[in-house]
């Protein structure tokens, strides 16, 4: 019994850790869509460059990883703009068809484009101050510090953004883009602005927690896809273009894909010989994606407001 | 002859190729209304958008806005030296509470206390708005969706406003309301482009007007003069 609740209380910790990483991952796909209609299927490469950024410049500058994510910032910034500016802008004309497959092919490019000049081991940071500790809350039930710090910071860019869209002229600048962009124009409104700083932030918020990820989880050209996956379940589950939501729904889908592990100690505890499903629980994220996409495709906080 | 306010010679709107708008010369004073009348798809909104930058024009003509050349600029460059568009589908930010769709329309001003003067000016222009100020624009009826859209125009007090249809689709009540409030407006000094479809009041409101047909300036004068004419009394007031 003790065995199963110590598993239970480890999943429901990793689970909330990992949802709030899975909630950063998400935020720049949300702000992008809520903006501009536009659904980015690039966004796991966006993070797959912030992991590189943090695995590269860390060792480069001589710091320490945590200290490489303002550069992942930055980073990510210049590449959502430069993506924004290059191809995005030049789709908004076409039908969305255009805009789906221009995305795609912007995954494909930067997909290639780190296969080219990182090559296709997986690498992981292996020193820093998170990296190896842990905070130990009960018999079994640890606390990774690469995990806390990554989910911290995850609540840290939720708050910024909230403040950012509800409190500033910026914010509402956006707000109004993303509601109406020819009212939002007859308003003095830039909205080419309005969709260059929605790339931004995305870009920058995504690449921020590959650079936090990077920590614990290893880094190869191909990682993004199963992050674009998570990221499209959790702000299809959280409602497209809601902050909120992604945070609320990201927490949930870490939840959800502890569910599997759970499973497997009660079985194993009520002497089930029943088989083991630990080994599917993206499975799970995927089933869940396509249920809400069918019962409720507003997802539970609705679209954009 | 004053130096107008506005000046539009000779531009040219073309969608797909085919021209929409020939050759369309505009003239507004300072203080004057002018309405521009004409029925369904004669191109009135057109000519509005192509001087706020929001319909592309032809490179033949020009618009010029206190002595300055605006034509091909963006539209958020044009709001800002003073042209405010109220567009006939009124574009309003729905979810939003309607103190915030007004704090919108003073987005190109700065100056805190001026804004919250602006925000004080429509709340006493229309006082149910007040009332209403928290409630989602979307959820208003239609008159008070209208009475949002003209007073977000007004917030940043702009020099000429461009009211396109302002009463389409409004109960006849709200119908004369928003003609008192043009009124109103022009009592204050206001520089104003009325487009309507309620042709007569139009004109008897404005001091000077055009008439557009089939994407073509066709007549023009002192709303005297069109009211006075054939070919006006023949096309919109029923008149033989
Ligand atoms: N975005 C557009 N694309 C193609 N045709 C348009 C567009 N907007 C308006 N038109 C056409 O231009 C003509 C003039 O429209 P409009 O200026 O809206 O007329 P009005 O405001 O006088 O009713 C109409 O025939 C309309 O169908
Ligand atoms: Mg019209």
């Amino acid at each position: 019994m003790e065995t199963l609740l110590i598993e239970l209380l480890k999943s429901l910790v990793s689970g909330l850790l990992m949802g709030m990483v899975f909630a950063l991952v998400a935020l720049g796909l949300t702000i992008i869509f809520g903006v501009m209609d536009i659904v980015n299927f690039a966004h796991g490469e966006f993070l797959m460059f912030g992991m590189y950024t943090t695995l590269l410049v860390s060792p480069l500058m001589g710091v320490d990883p945590l200290l490489s994510l303002p550069v992942c910032g930055v980073v990510g910034a210049a590449l959502g703009m430069v993506c924004y500016f290059g191809v995005v802008r030049f789709l908004l004309r076409g039908p969305m068809v255009a805009q789906l497959l221009g995305t795609f092919g912007l995954m494909l490019a930067l997909r290639n484009l780190a296969l080219l000049f990182m090559g296709s081991e997986p690498r992981l940071v292996k020193s820093g101050v998170l990296v190896g500790r842990s905070l130990v809350l009960g018999p079994g039930v640890v606390l990774e510090s690469t995990k806390l710090a990554a989910a911290v910071l995850s609540i840290v860019s939720f708050v910024f953004v909230w403040w950012l869209i509800r409190r500033t002229k910026t914010g509402m600048a956006l707000t109004a883009t993303s509601l109406d962009k020819e009212g939002a124009r007859y308003m003095g409104i830039s909205t080419e602005r309005m969709n260059a700083l929605a790339w931004a932030l995305g870009g920058a918020s995504v690449a921020i927690a590959g650079g936090l990820l990077v920590n614990f989880w290893p880094v190869e050209p191909n990682v993004g896809l199963l992050f674009t996956m998570i990221a499209f379940a959790t702000v299809a589950l959280g409602g497209f273009g809601s902050i909120q939501g992604a945070f609320a729904a990201g927490i949930l889908i870490g939840m959800i894909v502890y569910i599997p592990p759970v499973w497997d100690a009660a079985t194993s505890f009520a002497g089930v010989d029943a088989p083991t499903i630990h080994g599917f629980k993206y499975t799970f994220v995927y089933l869940i994606y396509f249920l809400i996409m069918v019962l409720r495709p507003q997802g539970l906080f609705g679209w954009k407001q | 002859m004053p130096e107008p306010m506005l000046e539009v010679s000779g531009i040219t709107v073309r969608y797909s190729g085919l021209p929409v708008l020939r050759e369309a010369s505009v003239r507004v004073e300072e203080g004057q209304t002018v309405a521009v009348v004409g029925s369904n798809g004669a191109g009135k909104s057109t000519l509005l958008k192509a001087i706020m930058g929001a319909a592309r024009t032809g490179p033949e003509g020009s618009i010029k806005f206190l002595g300055q050349e605006i034509k091909g600029l963006p539209t958020e460059r044009i709001v800002r030296r003073g042209l405010i568009y109220v567009p006939e589908d009124r574009k309003l930010f729905k979810p939003l509470p309607v103190e915030e769709n007004l704090l919108l329309g003073a987005f190109v001003v700065s100056d805190e206390a001026a804004k919250r003067r602006s925000l004080e000016y429509v709340y006493e222009l229309f006082p149910r708005l007040r009332e209403r100020r928290a409630q989602p624009a979307g959820s208003l009826s239609g008159g008070e969706q209208q009475m949002v859209a003209i007073g977000r125009g007004l917030m940043s007090d702009p020099k000429l406003l461009i009211l396109d249809e302002p009463s389409l689709g409004l109960a006849p009540l709200m119908v004369s309301e928003v003609f008192q409030t043009v009124g109103r407006l022009q009592k204050e000094g206001r520089t104003v482009i009325l487009v309507e479809q309620n042709v007569l009041e139009a004109l008897e409101m404005a001091d000077y007007a055009y008439v557009v047909q089939t994407g073509r300036i066709r007549h023009q004068g002192t709303s005297r003069e069109l009211l006075d004419s054939d070919v006006v009394q023949k096309a919109f007031l029923g008149g033989v």
